[in-house]
């Protein structure tokens, strides 16, 4: 090794470094600063420090400006600053039937709506992880396939379905089940299709991901041990399948809640869920610390749950 | 440097013992690694020398692949110093060290063929391009593997990419090859065959290797000398036929290869024998130790060092005891005999299977009354 | 653990996969509707698929999405790796379980609250450095990016844990510094997480609606945008036409991405038989 060493030209001899030689040397240098550093940076900036200035907002009045607020921070004559907090926008808030009835109706709506979709998509992803090798990657591909298509497609499809003279009604006047059409649009029913249809995916994909680590033969075992299969299911599956359960149930829980998309289009203006109001508070009366207040009454809603997430996904990444 | 490959090894077989003639190639002095407030290596201190062949020999979790990491440069140390070849290792990051590693799990690169694999680590010391290709050809014909360098390591076979391992850490002509379980991943066959090539293949190129262990009949067959680590220590150093005839303790005498031990007192203490009053009666050993008398002490002996004969009449004489077996284990090339003593003890004897049992019926067996008897040189002293 | 598949769990699994297909087949059987009225049959035609490709207003923000999507896939991807690599590989470093939770609140984060304090963020800077001006493309671009590379950082975070770090540790064994290793070892074996994300990058940022519509400015609208306000009004046959391209284009893709892994696997099993048999 020593010979190859003194091979090396001297520093004298070297050639003159490029410009990118030399940044590539910088890099190389602050390697471990700059992978550290760039994206912390972009999610403090893009990610973190506009809460703050929403919670900021919050706390300002209405005001005919551009932005439509009052700053928090005014100086007044002499030097004198003042700081104005107007917790006005959350006393109206909760206050106001209108506000507090549309949170509760978007968590009734979310947490029936992740119910649904558990009860539906356990099955169906036991029934993945049950299948031969041949058939597992195409049912797990059928799966993910709606998933990369369009989400606002995949909602106006069921617009299609449910409309008073859509497919559905078609179908069953023809049939003569019914006279006249159902009214399925533009109520709580068709919000409750749409989430369940659009989140059935982020359900299924963690528990089969959960099953699918289970080892096979605890279910030989148990069964060796003179258990019958719903009781193998109950003592053995379900506990084991937990983590998938709850990551599975956020995934859809925690954005079901604050959705906007289906609310708007499958509900029309019948269902409020507090993403719309939020969003229509915000577009329509371009009233922003309403609106911000609204946007930190929600993640105060969801932050345990966020939380929770975040400490079994941290779990998850941990050990493998 | 190339030449080194094939020249044989001009150092003395024992290293270890002319001290003064060399320095150490390793020192490790007060080595410590601690998880939490688990240490997995407890204060060490080994020298190693050019040319050896050294074996850390222990069960999962004693530690000994995070001593060898610490050498390698995966893991930080908690105190203590590794010197290699006179300089500190301590702030020599991995890729600058003297060392190479052969990982257990062979750690080939899935990306690059066997050629580019063993020329990775030329390649960062920037050597030149038609040298390395010498090299590489060079390490390929020592392996056997000069007609799968093109070929992926997920088209090569087990014993394949055991060699591709071997060839890409010894190519750099490392100062220490470090081998964590190199055979662990090969089955019983071609592991016994490849103990064997990978003890001549270190006597070519003369690098000192350090491996890594948990196969006691591997740490014997390929070392020079070898340390049985617990719990993050060393509970004995030497060569395998010190640690196997003379070991110092009853884990190392229980450890390697199987031992009856008795507890017992010194009765006697000679300048060529000693005498001590065991659970099983007298025993007599003809070797000098110094011990004290009327010491607690430990006699272990070797189930293969016990002879084993049918007998009527009670034994007498130094050495003697007699039984009844109790079981026999048939492993074909030996038998193992349980035999029951009058005090209730149990001692193993094995004996050679020399002839082959007629009517299947067997020259000792089941509850047959039988003498069992040892060489005064045979049974071991064990103080703790 | 495949063994027999109880008939409940059959029939849940077709009546599943049923519920997720229906929709869309109907949708694109009536993307050849005749009738102007979506749900009334008259006759089969391709009429509304010229409509759709003689909009201008369609293509200008097909491009504007592609546009978006290219770009937010590539730097969401290059943030996103560089963010896996020091949860995964740089053990214990100030902030990590700050960048921890900043990687994975945007996963989860309903896009209500990303969109609203994306636009007050943009407003703010604005007010102070001028910076970015008009609201439009940058604007969707940044936002898509924050979330997006949190996406491509839990596919990286996965795929390297999977890895484990040994072959890592062999290439510093050998001499290679820590950049080295990076750029022969970790990023070669990154390559399907890397493709995966920067797809699914690509993806999102295509699907956006709710954060690009807090975030964009007047004139930029991107497809999904169009889309929304055409169809808030009720069902056009011209978005069904859209739809079934779309669906069409995704389905296209995503086959071929699986026949090309199914055949890399098929060749790896065979590679390994042979080689198995080569030990004496």
């Amino acid at each position: 090794m020593t010979d190859v060493k003194a091979q090396k030209p001297t520093i004298a001899a070297a050639p003159r470094k490029t410009v990118f030689q030399r940044f590539m040397r910088r890099v190389q240098n602050n390697f471990r600063l700059i992978i550290i550093a760039v994206p912390l940076v972009w999610l403090v900036l893009f990610f973190l420090a506009p809460f703050f200035i929403v919670a900021k907002i919050s706390l300002a009045e209405l005001a005919i400006a551009s932005p439509p607020f009052t700053p928090m921070i005014e100086w007044l004559d002499g030097g004198v600053v003042t700081i104005r907090l107007v917790f006005d926008n959350f006393a109206y808030i909760l206050n106001d039937s209108l506000y507090f009835d549309t949170y509760v109706n978007s968590l009734k709506i979310s947490v029936t709506s992740t119910i649904i979709c558990l009860l539906l998509g356990y099955p169906i992803a036991y029934a993945i992880v049950r299948s031969g090798p041949v058939a597992k990657p195409l049912l797990l591909f059928a799966i993910i396939l709606p998933f990369w298509t369009s989400f606002l497609l995949r909602v106006y499809a069921w617009m299609g379905l449910l409309a008073d003279q859509g497919t559905i009604n078609n179908l069953l006047l023809r049939l003569g089940l019914i006279d006249e059409p159902i009214r399925m649009l533009y109520t709580e029913f068709a919000v409750y299709v749409g989430i369940v249809y659009t989140y059935m995916p982020f359900m299924i994909l963690p528990l089969y991901a959960n099953m699918e680590k289970l080892d096979g033969s605890l279910n030989e075992a148990a069964a060796d041990l003179g258990s019958r299969p719903t009781n193998t299911f109950f003592r053995v599956t379900l506990p084991l399948t937990m983590p998938g359960i709850i990551a599975g149930s956020l995934l859809v829980f925690i954005p079901a809640t604050g959705e906007y998309v289906i609310p708007d289009l499958l509900g029309g203006g019948n269902v409020q869920m507090i993403g719309r109001v939020l969003f229509n508070e915000f577009s329509s009366n371009s009233d922003w610390p309403v609106a911000a207040a609204v946007a930190i009454v929600l993640l105060f809603l969801l932050v345990i749950p966020i939380i929770i997430f975040q400490y079994f996904q941290g779990k998850a990444s941990q050990d493998p | 440097m190339g030449a080194k490959l094939t020249e044989t090894n001009a150092v003395s077989d024992t290293p270890w013992l002319n001290q003064d003639g060399q320095q150490p190639l390793v020192k490790i002095k007060g080595l410590t690694k601690k998880y939490g407030g688990w240490a997995a290596v407890d204060n060490i201190d080994l020298d190693i020398y050019e040319g050896e062949l050294f074996c850390l020999l222990g069960g999962s979790g004693c530690g000994k692949s995070t001593l060898l990491r610490m050498l390698a440069g995966f893991e930080t140390l908690n105190s203590g110093t590794i010197t290699i070849d006179g300089v500190d290792m301590a702030d020599v990051p991995a890729y600058e060290r003297p060392t190479n590693m052969m990982f257990q799990s062979y750690a080939l690169f899935p990306h690059m063929s066997v050629e580019k694999n063993i020329a990775f680590g030329l390649q960062q010391d920037r050597m030149p391009k038609s040298e390395i290709g010498d090299r590489v050809h060079e390490i390929l014909k020592l392996v056997e593997l000069e007609n799968f360098k093109k070929r992926k390591p997920k088209q090569l076979s087990g014993g394949q990419r055991q060699r591709v391992a071997l060839a890409r850490a010894l190519v750099k002509e490392p100062k220490l090859l470090l081998l964590d379980e190199p055979l662990a991943a090969l089955d019983k066959k071609l592991r016994k065959q490849t103990q064997f090539e990978l003890a001549n293949i270190q006597d070519q190129v003369g690098v000192t290797f350090i491996v890594v262990t948990h196969d006691q009949e591997e740490a014997m067959t390929l070392a020079t000398r070898m340390a049985v680590m617990d719990a993050g220590r060393f509970k004995q150093v030497g060569t395998p036929t010190e640690i196997y005839e003379f070991p110092n303790s009853r884990f190392v005498a229980d450890f390697i290869g199987s031992a009856n031990i008795f507890e017992g007192r010194v009765t006697e203490n000679g300048a060529d024998h000693v005498r001590v009053k065991t659970e099983i009666g007298e025993v007599f050993i003809d070797h000098g130790q110094s011990v004290n008398v009327d010491s607690k002490i430990w006699v272990a002996l070797r189930p293969e060092k016990i002879h084993i004969v049918k007998s009527q009449d009670p034994a007498s004489g130094p050495n003697q005891v007699s039984g009844e077996v109790d079981d026999i284990g048939y492993l074909g090339e030996t038998s193992i005999y349980k035999v029951k003593l009058p005090s209730g003890h149990i001692v193993d004897v094995t004996a050679p299977n020399q002839t082959r049992p007629m009517n299947r019926t067997h020259r000792i067996t089941w509850e047959d009354k039988v003498n069992i008897s040892w060489e005064p040189s045979s049974a071991m002293l064990l103080t703790s | 653990m495949y063994s027999r598949r109880s008939r409940f769990l059959t029939i849940m699994l077709i009546l599943g996969l049923a519920f997720f297909y229906i929709p869309m087949i109907m949708l694109v059987i009536y993307s050849f509707n005749d009738s102007k009225l979506v749900p009334v049959w008259g006759g089969w035609s391709v009429r509304w698929y010229q409509v759709l490709f003689e909009s201008e207003e369609v293509w200008s923000a097909v491009a504007l999405s592609l546009k978006i999507a290219f770009i937010n896939a590539t730097c969401a991807t290059i943030l996103g790796t560089m963010a896996g690599l020091a949860m995964v590989r740089f053990g214990r470093f100030r902030g990590r379980t700050l960048f921890g939770g900043l990687l994975v609140a945007p996963l989860v984060m309903p896009e209500v609250i990303t969109g609203l304090s994306l636009l007050v963020m943009f407003i703010a800077l604005n007010q102070l450095f001028g910076w970015p001006g008009e609201r439009g493309f940058t604007t969707i671009t940044i936002a898509h990016i924050t979330f997006s590379l949190a996406y491509v950082a839990v596919t990286i975070q996965a795929r390297l844990t999977g890895m484990g770090e040994t072959l890592e540790e062999a290439a510093a064994d050998l001499g290679a510094k820590p950049f080295k290793v990076l750029t022969a070892i970790t990023l070669p074996r990154l390559t399907p997480a890397l493709v995966s994300g920067w797809l699914l990058a690509f993806t999102l940022s295509l699907d956006d609606l709710v954060i690009a519509s807090f975030v964009t400015g007047p004139g930029a609208n991107t497809l999904p945008i169009l889309i929304f306000s055409r169809i808030r009004t009720g069902l056009r046959p011209d978005i069904n036409a859209l739809a079934t391209i779309i669906i069409l284009a995704v389905a296209i893709c995503i086959s071929i991405a699986a026949i090309l892994m199914f055949r890399q696997q098929r060749a790896d099993m065979l590679d390994q038989q042979m080689a198995a048999r080569e030990d004496t």
